[in-house]
């Protein structure tokens, strides 16, 4: 029970963090992607507002045996770099250009826009299971 | 304001990045997990077999739009503004869908925790994803569809 309260705290922030920072709007998104348009960097100070924490958030775990609630960290490696890797980030990335949306924004737009979010997150969803069903 | 770009919102923009990187140091703390929107959502629908328990995958996907209405409802109406027709929604989720489980990750997963940790997978596949939107909505603009 508390780790499903401490997942929705964490989703609830996330959430919250992508609605006031503007990167719930496609527009906006799809505009920090549109450098020869009407460019907004916007989203680069979302990243870095991001990035400054949980860099930290690295330095303590470094030094924890296991997480406050529960009893191993389970991390993905961070050094292997195939093709797997480079194919599925080239079509997200093209994915994300033409919807300006990429999984978090299309998921908390759920409650902000929840007709075109939907059509968004139920496409997103087909695209996993065809993933899965390709073995790829 | 930025000068220049009257339409960035950088102070916005860091408050809000701020809380998401607070919000996936409390995923990486509490429950030693990287909070990645996509790979959670996969394992809250059961379209991933592996990964977070479902519970926590499904706890965390529910707070998103959660947070999102409670902005809405104490900071006021949040301005979103999709493309007019679904063909983009439909062309981009799919693409988004399948890219990010082949990727293995998305903005969250490899752009907020994997650069913050210094990973040369994330940053490798963060640079292509990058490269990837900058590139499409090129065409696009090119093209004459923006």
């Amino acid at each position: 029970m508390a780790r499903h309260v401490i997942a929705l705290m964490s989703g609830l922030l996330f959430g919250a963090g992508l609605a006031y920072s503007g990167m719930s709007d496609p527009a906006r998104v799809q505009a920090f992607l549109d450098i020869a348009g009407n460019w907004d960097p916007t989203l680069a100070f979302v990243m870095g507002g991001a990035i400054l924490p949980m860099a930290i958030a690295w330095v303590f775990q470094k030094r924890m045996a296991q997480p406050v609630a529960c009893d191993t960290f389970d991390l993905p490696g961070t050094s292997k770099i195939d093709s797997k890797l480079a194919i599925g980030a080239v079509l997200f990335g093209a994915g994300w250009g033409i919807g300006g949306l990429c999984p978090g924004p299309a998921i908390a737009d759920l409650a902000l826009a929840t007709g075109p979010a939907l059509v968004f997150v139920v496409a997103m969803l087909a695209g996993m299971i065809v993933h899965r069903f390709a073995k790829i | 304001m930025l000068p220049g770009f009257p339409q960035a919102m950088p102070v916005e923009g860091l408050i809000g990045g701020i809380l998401i990187g607070v919000s996936a140091a409390i995923m990486l703390l509490g429950l030693g997990r990287i909070a990645g929107v996509s790979g959670m959502a996969a394992r809250a629908t059961g379209i991933a077999d592996t990964g977070a328990p479902r519970g926590i995958a499904i706890a965390f996907i529910i707070g998103l739009p959660l947070g999102a209405a409670l902005v809405a409802f104490f900071n006021g109406p949040v301005a979103v503004s999709f493309p007019a027709s679904p063909l983009p929604l439909v062309i981009g989720g799919l693409l988004v869908g399948f890219g990010t489980r082949m990727g293995s990750g998305c903005t969250s997963g490899h752009g907020v925790c994997g650069l913050s940790r210094l990973s040369r997978r994330s940053l490798a596949a963060t640079a292509m994803f990058m490269g990837s939107g900058l590139a499409t909505v090129g065409v696009m603009r090119a093209a004459g569809i923006l």
